[in-house]
């Protein structure tokens, strides 16, 4: 269980480093020079209607150019949705083999 | 809040508030806002709740809606997988067979997705004031 925690905190602590490591390369926001803002915008703009048949660029850009993304954001939902229902149901009625039940049946 | 506020005036500014609701929100998927519709068609069944109580006849059960929620994660990723049994790349919605244009396939994909997506949020919105206001079995 301890070596469990050693080996948890050292991975986070690796995460991060590369993390601060690596935000140096990054984009400066606002670039005007930026990869993204080259070509890619440029392209949304011009053929988002004409290659996707959708009025609205951002449903475009969310739902076909992004769509893996947004597929990662349902489940995101769903769980968080689901989290809070067993929370609360949870809160109403005490859990079998939980402490407070075991007490009140010894007495 | 298993009996409801059920007055007569609640009652009838109800009756006239659904069907404006319902169209906005189906208008709002139209347009390719699927969490949004999905936020208004909550409130609409949300709204029957609260005024007509447990016995509303538009009304969703708890454990329906966490049912349904899941249903609606499904449609997103089952059209993803389709994609790839025609050959293409996930979530590629060229690849339809179907006789249209591209552009038409891809918003058919699109229009897909956000009935799902909007499934979802409707329905993980009516789990939580489900649970919130106590109803489901003791």
């Amino acid at each position: 269980m301890k070596l469990m925690r050693i080996v948890a905190l050292s991975f986070v602590l690796f995460m991060a480093a590369i993390m601060f490591t690596s935000s140096g390369s990054l984009p400066q926001i606002y670039d005007p020079y930026s990869a993204p803002a080259v070509h890619i915008t440029d392209h949304y703009i011009e053929k988002a209607v004409e290659e996707t048949g959708t009025a609205n660029m951002v449903t475009a850009v969310l739902a076909d150019y992004r769509g893996y993304d947004t597929l990662g954001e349902k489940p995101v939902i769903f769980t968080a949705g689901l989290a809070a229902v067993l929370l609360l149901r949870a809160s109403r009625k005490p859990a079998v083999g939980s402490v407070k039940l075991a007490r009140q049946k010894r007495g | 809040m298993n009996k409801g506020f059920g007055t007569v005036v609640l009652d009838t500014v109800f009756r006239f508030l659904i069907p404006f609701i319902l169209l906005y929100g189906f208008y709002v998927l139209s347009t390719g806002g699927g969490f949004q519709a999905g936020a208004l068609l909550a409130i609409a069944v949300i709204l029957s709740r609260v005024v007509h109580g447990t016995e509303a006849a538009f009304n969703l059960s708890g454990n329906r809606a966490l049912i349904l929620a899941g249903i609606g994660t499904f449609i997103y990723g089952f059209i993803g997988v389709a994609t790839l049994v025609w050959g293409g790349n996930f979530l590629e919605y060229g690849v339809f067979p179907f006789q249209m244009l591209s552009a038409e396939k891809h918003a058919l994909g699109i229009m897909g997705i956000e009935v799902g997506v909007t499934l979802c949020v409707m329905a993980t919105f009516i789990a939580i004031f489900d649970a919130l206001v106590g109803k489901e079995e003791k």
